[in-house]
């Protein structure tokens, strides 16, 4: 039986999809099955970062509302055995799937699968609670921005409120020189006023918006911090110990001499 | 920190001001966190003190850079000793 994991934030855009579509190249690379559903229905957004947009047929919409079983709906990646998509609905919203019609999907899914990622949308509402409602496990993506961090703190609470057991916590597009510098909350600020234990952190990276605009997620190929750091949080699920990689130290005079004037 | 323009690192002022905010928040979020504050601090505060008027008055209140815990307790008159045993 395979495990659920939601992908949740509370405040919108600080990379829930980015992070689901990569850790489950991630998962996927490690050799797992794994099934990514968007729950973002009205806002299909994972099939394009993970490039299966053409290959839609069904979606989740579709499998709830009985007119396609759920095998059908569900698109192989051709690039990475193992890798498959639940799209969301695009032309319906948030209302179509109920909490419990979500969490017979998932049971169906964790028979077939060792790992279930759930995009939550952004959000306490509907969206959320749908996304929740199989969930075993939660992982939280925050920016190190005060708004974001709330809103976190605020998921937290509601997913205790649901019972679903500690979250733990992913840091996107952190900038270690403008922590160095002072302008910006570290990692440790952060897990420090949330208090629960950090899974990644994934670092400001233009290769996240090149590998996007490709539908090529960053972890497919090697030579992305970003891209690494997914790889991390995936090993970190399977309970494997991976030490936190130091960002923004790059090696070489170059790298000294950037950081010397705080640009790494 | 200070900068060295004599500015509050931004890093600061945001942990200052998210602490702050979530206080209220989870204050807010949870009904009976600050019931059961209140109850168990009237509890404690018994044992030393006999409470009057409407009781122990718990709230939080920001003052400049930080959150405080702010109760008023009226009093009708102090025990004798306070917790059993101890004078
Ligand atoms: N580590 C990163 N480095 C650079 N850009 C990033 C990083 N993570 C995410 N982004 C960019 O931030 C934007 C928002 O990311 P994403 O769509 O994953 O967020 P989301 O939380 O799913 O948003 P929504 O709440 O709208 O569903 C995207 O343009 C993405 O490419
Ligand atoms: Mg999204």
């Amino acid at each position: 039986m395979g495990e659920v994991i939601v992908i949740t934030s509370g405040k919108g855009g600080v990379g829930k999809t980015t992070t689901t579509a990569n850790l489950g190249v991630a998962l996927a690379q490690l050799g797992l099955k794994t099934c990514l559903v968007d729950a973002d229905i009205g806002l299909r957004n994972l099939d394009v970062v993970l490039g299966l947009e053409n290959r839609i047929v069904y979606d989740l919409v579709d499998v709830v509302e009985g007119f396609c079983r759920l095998r059908q709906a569900l698109i192989r990646d051709k690039r990475l055995e193992g890798l498959s998509l639940l799209p969301a609905a695009q032309t319906k919203d948030k209302t179509s799937v109920t909490p419990e019609q979500m969490r017979g999907v998932t049971e169906e899914l964790r028979a077939e699968f060792d790992y279930v990622l759930v995009d939550s949308p952004a959000g306490i509402e509907q969206g959320f609670k749908n996304a929740i409602a199989g969930a075993d496990h939660a992982l939280i993506v925050a920016t190190p921005e005060v708004a974001s961090v709330r809103d976190a703190d605020r998921i937290i609470g509601l997913l205790e409120a649901a019972e679903i057991p500690p979250a733990r916590l992913i840091v996107n597009r952190l900038r270690p020189g403008m922590v160095r510098k002072g302008d910006m909350m570290s990692v440790d600020d952060i897990v420090d006023i949330l208090a629960i234990d950090l899974i990644g952190v994934v670092p400001e990276d233009e290769q996240i918006v090149v590998t996007t605009n490709r539908g090529e997620p960053a972890a497919l190929s090697q030579g992305s911090r970003a891209g690494e750091a997914y790889r991390a949080v995936a090993r970190r699920i399977r309970g494997e110990e991976v030490p936190f990689a130091e960002f923004g130290e790059p090696a070489g005079l170059f790298g000294r001499l950037r950081r010397m004037f705080g640009q790494a | 920190m200070l900068n060295f323009f004599g500015r509050n690192q931004s890093r600061d002022v945001a942990k200052n001001r998210l602490r702050n905010v979530l206080a209220h928040d989870r204050a807010d979020t949870s009904p009976e966190f600050m019931e059961h504050l209140r109850e168990d601090v009237m509890r404690i505060v018994s044992e030393y003190v006999e409470v009057g008027g409407q009781g122990v008055d718990l709230h939080l209140q920001s003052v400049e850079d930080h959150v405080a815990l702010v109760a008023n307790i009226p009093v009708k008159q102090l025990r004798r000793r306070g917790r059993s045993g101890n004078n």
